[in-house]
């Protein structure tokens, strides 16, 4: 990383005669152009931090205006010993890791597939982008209602169509989301999420040096271990950035927990969880004590996804 | 460029390998085709079954099995404009948020990464990491603090407090696309532009737009397509006046009897400029969501 600073540095060499007021100018002159960012970004995401931190320890619920005051550590211990807060901590690890794995691996497969010359690569291609492309409320809806529901939704219409072709009345109907309502859930991400691991994988893949992979096929590697040796250590940075980029999003979905079981059904996430505790039952101190704690947690893991970024970074710049 | 002097010492199995892509398997190829086409189908599959359910009458929508070669109709689409309230107030709310964001996104960020790539600060890792931190943080986390401000000065239903959040949500990524982009502009040809006596005008147009450009399309792309899709903060801080099309979406299913043409025909129309914009642009689609790491 330094490397590259200093390249640039040398570049642009600063006169050597400047005296140290003219080179605090110029430094300020560099500065200029960041400001109206930073300053921006620290006012909008970190002030209001602030005033979470500062309702969270109060006693604020917007049902009793006349009960507002310091409240100490009971809305943490509160939302410590919530089940309920508990249960949408394991849900919401649960909803991120099955959706991002999940998805990972078949956009993993359908990259290698994609990475083959074929009639049609590019119209499948497109294919396969579209679910990203729908707006996850309506992704969330369309499968709630037109492919989960029990009476007249695609599944259990296929289903009756198929027993059909063999001469079945009575073919099964499951009520999906009842049956597996966080499945449910999982399955509409993976949907949408999928065609997002592919691109990046495929574009990791189409960045693979060719001529090395022909050199280890002609002295007679196999093309499993083509795979596990050449691709697979290659594809590593590809995959990880699409772990760290999925689930910084998966962990934080809102539409499709709302849509499609509203948070019922042992389904509620943490945004859920919050949310509601916030919109529902205006209990203003204890979702900010929820929040303050899903921070901290997440500065917590994000300082270890932060590192594996700094490392591609770092590869990045020293290319 | 060079190629020309290093004709002579390339080594032979590279000029054989004409095709390297070529699957070493001839058998497994045609199996594989077959793979690739059906999953790609499948995954397909929804999205046609919402057009096509969304052409349907609501009586052959909602049919078991279904009722797939029904006749067509724009029933559903009618129904959604003019059957109950409009949807056009909404749709309009979030063109305007998605659009004015994205060029405050763009006038905030371009400068930003000029200075953490052309004529780098001090530290500049460090801002960068600090900006790709803040989109690691709970936004939930900021959602009542937003609200309180929003009641307290009168900004509830306010589509500028959304166009404000967008542009925060978006920063951080559009700093990090645009730097990847911006890396790329040749200095040593800047100073030689400049040396040369050509105008600013000039080396913008000739030297830094080629490689700036695409960069910029990439990152309207994606702050477009994420303000457009956000849901969360528009529920909350919007009612009547400043509801954008998922709000509006949400609050569609609320009708009894059958909505399922309806309701796909709603789907289809909210997802068409994200539809359009993402097939038109498929590979700034992929620079923009790995943050312009991919190109």
């Amino acid at each position: 990383m330094t490397l590259a600073a200093e390249k640039i540095d040398q570049e642009r060499p600063e006169p050597r005669s400047a005296s140290a007021g003219a080179r605090r100018t110029a430094n300020w002159g560099r500065r200029a152009p960041l400001l109206p960012a930073l300053i921006f970004m620290i006012v909008v995401t970190q002030l209001p931090f602030v005033v979470t931190l500062v309702i969270s320890f109060m006693n604020w619920n917007a049902y009793y205006p006349d009960e507002i005051g310091f409240a100490g550590f009971d809305n943490f211990a509160r939302v410590l010993t919530d089940v309920n807060m508990r249960e949408a901590v394991w849900t919401t690890v649960l909803l991120t890791a099955s959706v991002v794995l999940i998805s990972l691996l078949l956009g993993l497969g359908i990259a290698l597939l994609l990475d083959r010359k074929f009639l049609g690569r590019g119209a499948v291609r497109t294919m396969m982008i579209a679910p990203f492309l729908v707006v996850p409320v309506a992704a969330a809806l369309l499968w709630k209602h037109a492919l989960y529901n029990p009476e007249y939704g695609l599944f259990n219409g296929a289903l009756t169509w198929l027993w059909g072709l063999f001469g079945s009345n009575n073919p099964p109907q499951p009520d999906w989301i009842s049956n597996g309502p966080l499945w449910s859930i999982i399955f509409a991400l993976v949907w949408q999420w999928t065609p997002f691991m592919m691109l990046i994988l495929l574009a990791g893949l189409q960045g693979r040096p060719l001529d090395v992979i022909e050199a280890a096929r002609i002295d007679g590697a196999t093309t499993w271990q083509i795979f596990t040796h050449m691709t697979l250590p290659h594809l590593r940075q590809y995959l990880e950035l699409g772990g760290l980029l999925g689930s910084i999003y998966v962990v934080q979905n809102f539409d499709a927990v709302f849509t499609i079981t509203s948070g019922g059904l042992g389904t509620a996430n943490l945004p859920y969880a919050i949310y509601q505790t916030f919109y529902n039952a205006h209990d203003y101190g204890r979702a900010s004590a929820a929040a303050v704690v899903v921070v901290i947690a997440t500065i917590i893991i994000a300082t270890f996804a932060l590192r594996t970024v700094s490392t591609l970074f770092r590869q990045e710049a020293g290319r | 460029m060079t190629s020309t002097t290093e004709t002579g010492t390339v080594p032979a199995t590279r000029t054989e390998t004409g095709e390297p892509r070529r699957p070493r398997k001839p058998r497994s190829g045609p199996l594989l085709s077959l793979a690739a086409w059906v999953i790609g189908l499948l995954f397909f599959l929804p999205v046609v079954w919402m057009v096509l359910t969304s052409f349907h009458s609501e009586a052959d929508a909602a049919t078991n099995p279904p009722a797939v070669f029904a006749p067509l109709t724009i029933e559903g689409y009618r129904e959604f404009f003019t059957g109950g309230a409009s949807p056009w107030p909404p749709l309009l709310n979030s063109l305007t948020a998605s659009i004015v964001s994205t060029i405050l996104v763009l006038l905030l960020s371009i400068p930003a990464a000029y200075a953490l790539s052309i004529k780098p600060v001090k530290k500049w890792t460090d801002v960068l990491f600090f900006f790709l931190s803040t989109k690691m943080l709970p936004v939930v986390a900021g959602l009542l603090p937003l609200y309180l401000f929003a009641q307290s000065t009168g900004l509830l239903d306010n589509i500028w407090l959304l166009i404000l959040f967008y542009t925060s949500m978006n920063l951080p990524i559009a700093v990090w696309m645009m730097r990847s982009f911006l890396i790329e502009v040749p200095v040593e040809m800047l100073e030689a532009a400049s040396v040369d006596g050509a105008g600013l005008a000039r080396t913008l147009r000739s030297v830094v737009a080629p490689v700036v450009m695409p960069g910029i399309a990439a990152t309207s792309l994606i702050c477009f397509i994420f303000s457009w899709n956000e849901l969360l903060f528009a529920r909350v801080l919007t009612a009547t006046v400043a509801e954008t099309a998922p709000v509006f979406l949400t609050s569609f299913v609320t009708s009894q009897g059958l909505f399922l043409a309806q309701l796909c025909a709603a789907a289809f129309v909210v997802s068409l400029p994200v539809l359009v914009a993402g097939f038109a642009a498929q590979d700034k689609l992929v620079q923009g969501l790995s943050l312009g790491s991919v190109k």
